[in-house]
């Protein structure tokens, strides 16, 4: 059902747990099927330093998030704004049709980290 | 702890056991004749059809002439309830929210047709009350179909008491039994039902066979037409393979029960006391009213589907009810109809035990299941938000 790289991304995550003093947080959930994730940056000269995630859902929903964290990691802020979940799946070598749209939402959780940043940000300027 | 394999979906199917392949293989090689020719070949496979249909009739507690094999579980409960409307043309079908789909599906399909269809609600432990079903009967309704024990959670309907009731206003009850058969000793008479399924897959038998028991005088309109066999209840040439293995399964499975539902209640109680040592979790299911062979829990902050991959990386074979497992992004509707909310569904996991299962079987996955949770715990972005 998941290719190896789906389910080495789910055996051994990357980048799994909480920044407890973030700069910015983003959540995101399919109403659908219940998944939920959560995505913590921290930000330094306007790229992503650091990252981690928390993830409720399915192997698929576990490794699109641990896939996606290593992807953004050092990442400019307007480049990491620009992949998207497809872009996360490509990179997994696929997942299967039912799971591309329930449980492949970890870009969406770093667009709201992100945003949160940026509205940190200005609150404080 | 040594890495072992486990399997422990029995719900799901069952593997074959040797002496079952044994019996069935001479007629998948040299006694291939069709049971419907009078020559020698042909007479060797109709004997082989007679006495399989006897050994599933002795098992069961029926008749010969009430055994009609079909080609499985969905098949023999379209048959019961599709025939058995399709002669009445109109009036009221009851079910309950916790039917297999190929119960479930068949009724609501009946009612775009033009039938009336009360789905009765179950209780918490998936128990349906018999008060409700007394309720619901109308003097339009013609058909009850309650399965005798739920393939997810395992809780074991009142269908004796449910018969009794239709008995008095000449209802028909057709049960789907596919999942206590071989755990549990069955008697078509004392249960006074018109229509039972089974299906050989779930008894160490082949897959692609099954019956329906029909009750002596019961009149079914056929789905298919064609030939003569199964009293045109069900033509088509017979999987003669198929139903010498159905038999000598049916045949074993009966004969072992004794001590057999026992054995496998202690190994299913010491699973379930294991997993409810563990923080967050809860039984689904009838606590004493259950198949002996069932354990099915929730487990708080996680979801089924990662669960059963990581068990499988451990030799596990297990199933969940959770969305991401079920091919439609819907949890369970058993789970659903017991009153279960979404998360409950999903951190589902079912552990069926069965024929081969050893108490170091459970003791396996009692020893592997703790650091899986832990881990998919840690990483869930529910468990800290409501601690």
């Amino acid at each position: 059902m998941y290719n190896e790289k789906v389910m080495d991304h789910f055996s051994n995550p990357r980048n799994v747990g909480e920044i407890t003093d973030a700069h910015g947080i983003g959540e995101t959930g399919s109403f659908k099927c219940g998944d939920t994730m959560k995505i913590f940056i921290k930000v330094r000269d306007d790229k992503i330093s650091e990252i981690k995630f928390q993830t409720f859902g399915c192997g698929a929903a576990i490794a699109s998030s641990s896939m996606l964290t290593e992807m953004v990691k050092g990442m400019r802020l307007d480049e990491a704004l620009r992949v998207t979940n497809q872009d996360v799946a490509d990179r997994l070598g696929g997942l299967p049709p039912l799971k591309l749209h329930c449980s492949n939402l970890a870009a969406d959780a770093l667009y709201n980290a992100i945003n949160d940043y940026r509205r940190r940000n200005a609150a404080a300027s | 702890m040594e890495s072992r394999q486990v399997y422990m979906d029995h719900g799901a199917t069952t593997p074959l056991r040797e002496e079952v392949l044994e019996a069935m293989l001479p007629y998948l090689k040299e006694k291939y004749g069709n049971p419907s020719s009078i020559h020698s070949p042909g007479r060797e496979a109709r004997k082989a059809v007679d006495e399989a249909r006897e050994k599933t009739a002795t098992a069961l507690g029926a008749e010969p002439a009430e055994i009609f094999f079909t080609s499985g579980g969905t098949e023999s409960n379209n048959i019961a309830l599709c025939g058995a409307a399709r002669l009445k043309g109109k009036g009221r079908i009851i079910t309950s929210g916790i039917e297999h789909h190929a119960v479930l599906d068949v009724c609501q399909d009946l009612e775009k047709q033009g039938f009336a269809l009360t789905i009765l609600p179950v209780d918490r432990q998936a128990m349906v009350d018999l008060r409700s079903v007394e309720k619901a009967l109308d003097p339009d309704t013609f058909l009850i179909s309650i399965m005798m024990a739920n393939n997810e959670v395992g809780t074991i309907q009142p269908i004796r008491e449910i018969c009794t009731l239709a008995r008095e206003k000449s209802i028909l009850v057709h049960t789907d039994a596919v999942q206590i058969v071989g755990q549990l000793p069955i008697d078509v008479k004392e249960l006074q039902v018109d229509f039972l399924t089974l299906s050989a897959h779930k008894f160490n038998g082949p897959k692609g066979i099954g019956v329906l028991y029909v009750r002596k005088g019961i009149p079914l309109s056929p789905l298919f037409r064609g030939g003569g066999q199964e009293r045109k209840l069900r033509p088509g040439t017979e999987n003669v393979g198929g139903i010498v293995g159905l038999g000598r399964a049916l045949e074993l499975a009966v004969g072992e029960l004794p001590g057999k539902a026992e054995q496998l209640q202690a190994l299913r109680d010491r699973l379930i006391k294991g997993l409810l040592a563990m923080e967050d979790v809860t039984l689904n299911g009838h606590p004493q009213k259950r198949l002996p062979g069932n354990v099915n829990v929730s487990f708080k902050y996680i979801e089924g589907e990662s669960l059963l991959l990581s068990l499988d990386l451990q030799g596990v074979a297990a199933s969940s009810g959770s969305a991401c497992t079920s091919g439609s992004l819907d949890p369970s509707h058993v789970l659903m109809a017991m009153g279960l909310d979404h998360q409950e569904a999903h951190g589902s996991l079912r552990l069926t035990l069965g024929r081969g299962n050893t108490a170091a079987d459970v003791d396996y996955v009692l020893h592997v299941l703790p650091p899986i949770v832990d881990r998919l715990r840690k990483m869930s972005a529910l468990y800290k938000k409501e601690r």
